[in-house]
C-alpha cells in the first residue's frame, strides 16, 4: 500500500527552543496511527505543522505524493487534511447543524447573489447540504441536537461534533488532538467504536494524539512517540509499547 | 529658525502624547483592553484644576493635587465598576464598547455640570520663557515643564517597575495573569495599581496639555487622548520607551504637517500614520509579537 | 427538525418585516388622517437613515463579530457622492426618481468601495486595533471633506484642496462641494416611503446573506476564526465581504440623509465619532446580533428624546448609561449565569434532556 502521509525532517524552533526536530512519519492509506508521548514533547506541535498553523522550519510534508510544505492552512485543507483542536473549538453561537454544514462549505456552493435573492439554486444547494450534514449527524449520534447552539452540548459531544465538522470537509486525512481527552470509560470505549467505524465507512486514514492509553492500544496500528521534540520510537503498537525507553520516558527515572 | 521653534512645540506637544500613551500601554499591557475612557480622565483632570483654580481661587499646587487624587479615584472607580465584571466575558467586544460607554458618560456629564462653553484655562506655569538666539526661538514655560515632566515620569515609572514589587508584579500581571495568581500575586489589586497610575498620569497630562491650549471643553481629552493611543500603538503596545517614542515622533509630525502640509488636515496626517505603522509593522516599533496558542 | 429549524428563521423574518410594514402603514393612516404633528413627519426620514445604519453596522459588529467605530465615515462617503452626483445631474436626468435610484447606487458603491479599500488591509488586525483604526479612518473622511473643492463648468469638473477660487471656474461654472460649506441645494428626493423601501431592501440582503453559505462562513469566522480557517474557509474574503456590504449599506443611509437636507456639511455632529456611537448604542440596546432589536432600539432611541422633550439634554447621558449597562447585564459571566438560571428556555431544555 501506499504512503498518504509522508513526513521527512520535519522541525521547528521557536527562538532558542527546539520544538520538534527531524521528525519522519509515513502512514499509509486506511491506517489508524497514533502519536504519543509526554506532556510538552512537541505533539500538537507537530499537528500545527501538519495543518499549516506553523511553517516548519525545515522538512517536507507529502499528502498523497504532492508536496504540502509551507501552505496556508485553508490550502492544507483543501488539499485533503482536516482536524480537531485539543482544547475543542466549535463554532459556539451557530447550531449544531450548522457547524457541520460550515465544514460542508467548499463542496457546496453557490453564489451570494443567489443566496441574498434566493435563486433556486440556493434552496437545491442548502437541502443537498442538510441532507449530508444530517448524515454526518446520525453517525456521531448528535442528530437529535441538530438544532441547539454547539455551546449548549455536553462535552463529550462537542468533541464529537468537532469530527463530524471536520469530516464533513471531505479529508484524506483526520487529525484528532486527544478526542478522549475529558470522557468516561463508557464514553472513551463508545468514541472508539466510532473511530473505528469512520476508518471503516469514510475510507478515511487517521492520526491521532492521545493520553488514554486504553484507546491507544486498542485502535492504534501503529505509533511514534514523541520526546523532548525528537521521535523516541516507532512501530507497531505493542512493540512500541513495551520499548523500556518509552515506559522510560513516561514512568520517569 | 521657525523650524527649530516647531520641532520644540514638537516635542512639547509630543511628551504630553507620551504621558497620556504610559496610561494606555500599561492598561493594555496588563488588562489587555483599551482603556477608551482614559482620554476623557484627561479631561477631567483640567476641569478639576479649572474648577479649584480659576473658580475658587485656591493655589496651582492644590488644585494640580485635588486633579491627581480626583483622576486617581475615578480610574480605579471606572475599572472596579465597568471593567472587571467584564474580565472573563466571552467576547473581548464586551469591555470596549464599556470603555466606549464611560468615555461617553465622561463627557456628558462634563457637559450637564460645566457646559458646552470653552473655558480659559489659566496655565498653571509660572516659569518664564526662555529667549534662544538673539530672541529668535522662544521657548515657553510650558514647553520646559512638560519636557521636564516627562522625564521624569519617565525615568520614575521604569524604576518603579524595575526596582519595586509591586512594578514586579505588574510585569508578571502583563505575562500571565493565571500563573501571577498562583505565585501569590493579587491579581485585582495589580490591575487597580496601573489604572491609579494610568489616571494619575492622565491628571498630570491635562494640567499640562490645557496649559499649553488653554481652553477646555468636555472633548478636550477625547482627540488627544485617541492620538496618544496611536503614539502607543506607534511604539508598540506595552512597551514605557515605546510610549516615549511614540509619542514624541507623532507629536513632531503633527506640529510640523500643521504648519507645512496644512493645518485642517494634521488630525488625517497623525492618523495616516496610524493605519501605514499597523499595516507595516502591527507590533509598532518596540512591541512584542503575541501568538494565540492553538 | 430540520424544517422545524427553517420555519423558525423564516417565522423570524417575517416578524421583522411584518414590524416594518405594520409600521409604515400605521404613519401613513395617521399623516392622511392628520394624527401626526409636522416635527414628527420631519422626524420620519431620520429614522429610516438611523433604522439602516443600525442594521448595517450589526452585520459588522454581531455577525462579522468586529468593532467599526468610522460608520459614520461610510455614511459620510455615501451622503457626498450621492448628493454629488444628483447636484451634478440636476439638468441631464429630470426624472427625480431615476436620479435618485442612481444616486442611491453610486452612493452605495462608493462606500463598499472605500469600505473594502479600507478593510483589505485592516481587517487583519485584531478587535481593538480594529476600533480605532476605523475611527481614525472616519475623522481622516471627513477632514478630507471639508478641504475639499469641486466645481463644474464648461471644461468639464475641477477639483482643488485649497479654496473655491483656485478651482478657476469659467463664469457659467457651479461651485458643487464646497469645503467646509459642503454641499447645498442638494434636490429633495428622500421620502419616507422610499426610506422605507431602502429599508426592506436593507433587511433582505443582511437576512439572506446571514442564513446562506456565506453567512455561515462569516459567522464561522467570528465565532472562532482558527477553526473556521482549518476547515478551509477564506477568512480574508468573507471578512471583506462583510465589511464592503455593512459599508454600502451605511453609504445608501448616506444618500437618503444627504437628500433630505438643503445644505450638507460634514460636521462631527453628524458623520463624527458621535454618531459612530450612536448607532453602536442602537445596536448594541437592541442586542448584538440580533437584527430586528436594532431596528426597535434606533427607533425607541430616536423618538424617545423627541416625545419627552425635557430629556433631551440628557440624551446623550441616557445613551452612555444605556451602552454600559447593557453591556454589564449581557456579557458580564457572572450576571449571564445568574440570567441562565432563571430563564424559561433553559428550564424547557433541561426538562427535555431529562426525559
Amino acid at each position: 500500500m501506499a504512503a498518504l502521509l509522508e513526513v521527512k525532517n520535519l522541525g521547528i524552533s521557536f527562538g532558542g527552543l527546539r520544538a520538534v526536530d527531524d521528525f519522519d512519519v509515513s502512514i499509509k492509506k486506511g491506517q489508524l496511527y497514533g502519536l504519543i508521548g509526554p506532556n510538552g514533547a512537541g505533539k500538537t506541535t507537530v499537528f500545527n505543522l501538519l495543518t499549516g498553523v506553523y511553517k516548519p522550519s525545515e522538512g517536507i510534508i507529502k499528502l498523497d505524493g504532492v508536496n504540502i510544505t509551507g501552505l496556508k492552512t485553508i490550502e492544507i485543507n483543501k488539499a485533503g487534511i482536516a482536524r480537531t483542536f485539543q482544547n475543542i473549538r466549535l463554532f459556539k453561537e451557530l447550531t449544531v447543524l450548522d457547524n457541520v454544514k460550515a465544514g460542508l462549505h467548499n463542496h457546496y456552493k453557490y453564489s451570494t447573489v443567489e443566496g441574498i435573492l434566493r435563486l433556486p439554486g440556493y434552496f437545491k444547494t442548502e437541502k443537498a447540504m442538510n441532507e449530508r450534514a444530517m448524515e454526518l449527524l446520525k453517525v456521531f449520534e448528535l442528530d437529535e441536537e441538530a438544532n441547539l447552539l454547539a455551546s449548549n452540548l455536553p462535552y463529550g459531544k462537542q468533541r464529537k461534533l468537532e469530527i463530524a465538522r471536520a469530516l464533513a470537509t471531505e479529508p484524506k486525512l483526520l487529525l484528532l488532538d486527544e478526542p478522549a481527552a475529558g470522557m468516561n470509560p463508557n464514553e472513551t470505549i463508545e468514541l472508539m467504536n466510532t473511530i473505528r467505524f469512520v476508518r471503516d465507512n469514510f475510507d478515511m486514514t487517521i492520526l491521532l494524539i492521545e493520553h488514554d492509553m486504553k484507546l491507544v492500544s486498542g485502535i492504534c496500528e501503529e505509533l511514534t512517540v514523541l520526546n523532548f521534540g525528537r521521535i523516541l520510537a516507532q512501530g507497531e503498537t505493542s512493540a512500541v509499547l513495551n520499548d523500556p525507553q518509552v515506559i522510560t520516558a513516561y514512568l520517569g527515572e | 529658525m521657525s523650524f527649530i521653534s516647531y520641532l520644540i512645540n514638537g516635542i512639547s506637544l509630543g511628551s504630553v502624547y507620551a504621558i497620556i500613551a504610559l496610561g494606555y500601554t500599561m492598561v493594555y499591557g496588563i488588562a489587555k483592553m483599551l482603556n477608551f475612557a482614559h482620554g476623557d480622565v484627561i479631561m477631567v483632570g483640567g476641569f478639576t484644576i479649572f474648577f479649584a483654580v480659576s473658580m475658587q481661587g485656591l493655589p496651582p499646587f492644590v488644585g494640580i493635587l485635588l486633579a491627581v487624587v480626583l483622576c486617581t479615584i475615578l480610574g480605579i472607580t471606572i475599572e472596579y465598576i465597568a471593567y472587571r465584571p467584564l474580565r472573563q466575558a466571552a467576547s473581548s467586544l464586551a469591555v470596549l464598547i464599556t470603555a466606549i460607554g464611560v468615555s461617553y458618560l465622561l463627557q456628558n456629564l462634563a457637559l450637564l455640570i460645566f457646559g458646552a462653553n470653552t473655558k480659559a484655562f489659566t496655565s498653571v506655569v509660572t516659569i518664564p520663557a526662555i529667549k534662544l538666539a538673539d530672541g529668535q526661538i522662544t521657548i515657553s514655560g510650558e514647553t520646559i515643564v512638560t519636557i521636564i515632566s516627562c522625564i521624569i515620569i519617565m525615568i520614575g515609572l521604569t524604576l518603579f517597575i524595575n526596582k519595586t514589587k509591586a512594578g514586579q508584579a505588574m510585569l508578571a500581571v502583563s505575562e500571565d495573569k493565571g500563573a501571577a495568581q498562583l505565585m501569590g500575586i493579587n491579581v485585582n489589586g495589580t490591575i487597580s495599581l496601573t489604572f491609579a497610575i494610568g489616571s494619575a498620569l492622565a491628571a498630570i497630562a491635562g494640567m499640562l496639555l490645557c496649559s499649553a491650549y488653554p481652553s477646555l471643553t468636555p472633548y478636550t481629552g477625547s482627540m488627544p487622548g485617541i492620538k496618544a493611543f496611536v503614539a502607543a500603538v506607534f511604539g508598540g503596545i506595552g512597551s514605557i520607551p515605546g510610549a516615549l517614542i511614540g509619542g514624541v515622533v507623532l507629536g513632531i509630525i503633527e506640529i510640523l504637517g500643521k504648519a507645512y502640509i496644512s493645518s485642517q488636515m494634521a488630525d488625517a496626517i497623525v492618523f495616516m500614520v496610524l493605519i501605514i505603522v499597523l499595516l507595516v509593522k502591527p507590533t509598532g516599533i518596540l512591541g512584542k509579537k503575541i501568538q494565540e496558542k492553538v | 427538525m430540520k424544517k422545524l429549524c427553517i420555519s423558525k428563521n423564516l417565522k423570524d423574518n417575517i416578524i421583522t418585516y411584518g414590524i416594518v410594514i405594520l409600521a409604515y402603514i400605521i404613519v401613513q393612516i395617521m399623516v392622511s388622517t392628520g394624527n401626526m404633528s409636522s416635527l414628527m413627519q420631519g422626524l420620519l426620514v431620520p429614522l429610516c437613515v438611523y433604522v439602516i445604519l443600525a442594521v448595517s453596522l450589526n452585520l459588522t459588529v454581531g455577525i462579522l463579530g468586529e468593532l467599526s467605530l468610522g460608520h459614520a465615515g461610510f455614511m459620510c462617503v455615501g451622503a457626498f457622492t450621492g448628493a454629488f452626483f444628483s447636484k451634478c445631474m440636476e439638468d441631464v436626468i429630470t426624472i427625480g426618481l431615476l436620479r435618485f435610484i442612481l444616486a442611491i447606487l453610486i452612493g452605495g458603491i462608493s462606500a463598499a468601495v472605500i469600505g473594502f479599500l479600507i478593510g483589505m488591509p485592516v481587517l487583519r488586525l485584531k478587535g481593538d486595533y480594529l476600533a480605532i483604526v476605523t475611527l481614525a479612518f472616519g475623522e481622516i473622511i471627513k477632514n478630507i471633506v471639508n478641504v475639499l473643492y469641486i466645481g463644474k463648468d464648461s471644461n468639464g469638473l475641477h477639483i482643488s484642496m485649497k479654496d473655491s477660487l483656485s478651482l478657476g471656474l469659467e463664469p457659467d461654472g457651479q461651485v458643487i462641494i464646497n469645503g467646509a460649506q459642503g454641499i447645498t441645494g442638494t434636490p429633495k428626493d428622500s421620502t419616507f416611503t422610499i426610506g422605507v423601501i431602502l429599508i426592506i431592501i436593507t433587511l433582505i440582503i443582511v437576512l439572506n446573506l446571514i442564513h446562506s453559505r456565506d453567512g455561515r462562513a462569516i459567522m464561522a469566522i467570528r465565532d472562532n476564526l482558527i477553526a473556521a480557517e482549518s476547515i478551509g474557509i477564506n477568512i480574508t474574503k468573507y471578512k471583506l465581504m462583510a465589511f464592503s456590504i455593512s459599508a454600502s449599506l451605511a453609504g445608501i443611509a448616506g444618500v437618503l440623509y444627504s437628500h433630505n437636507l438643503n445644505s450638507l456639511m460634514a460636521t462631527p455632529k453628524n458623520f463624527g465619532y458621535n454618531m459612530s456611537i450612536m448607532i453602536l448604542v442602537f445596536v448594541v440596546l437592541g442586542g448584538i446580533g440580533n437584527i430586528r432589536g436594532s431596528i426597535i432600539a434606533a427607533v425607541v432611541l430616536t423618538l424617545l428624546p423627541e416625545l419627552l422633550r425635557g430629556l433631551s439634554n440628557y440624551r446623550m447621558l441616557i445613551y452612555a448609561i444605556v451602552l454600559i449597562v447593557m453591556m454589564l447585564f449581557n456579557w458580564s459571566p457572572k450576571l449571564v449565569e445568574l440570567r441562565k438560571r432563571f430563564s424559561p428556555r433553559r428550564l424547557i431544555n433541561r426538562t427535555r434532556e431529562v426525559q
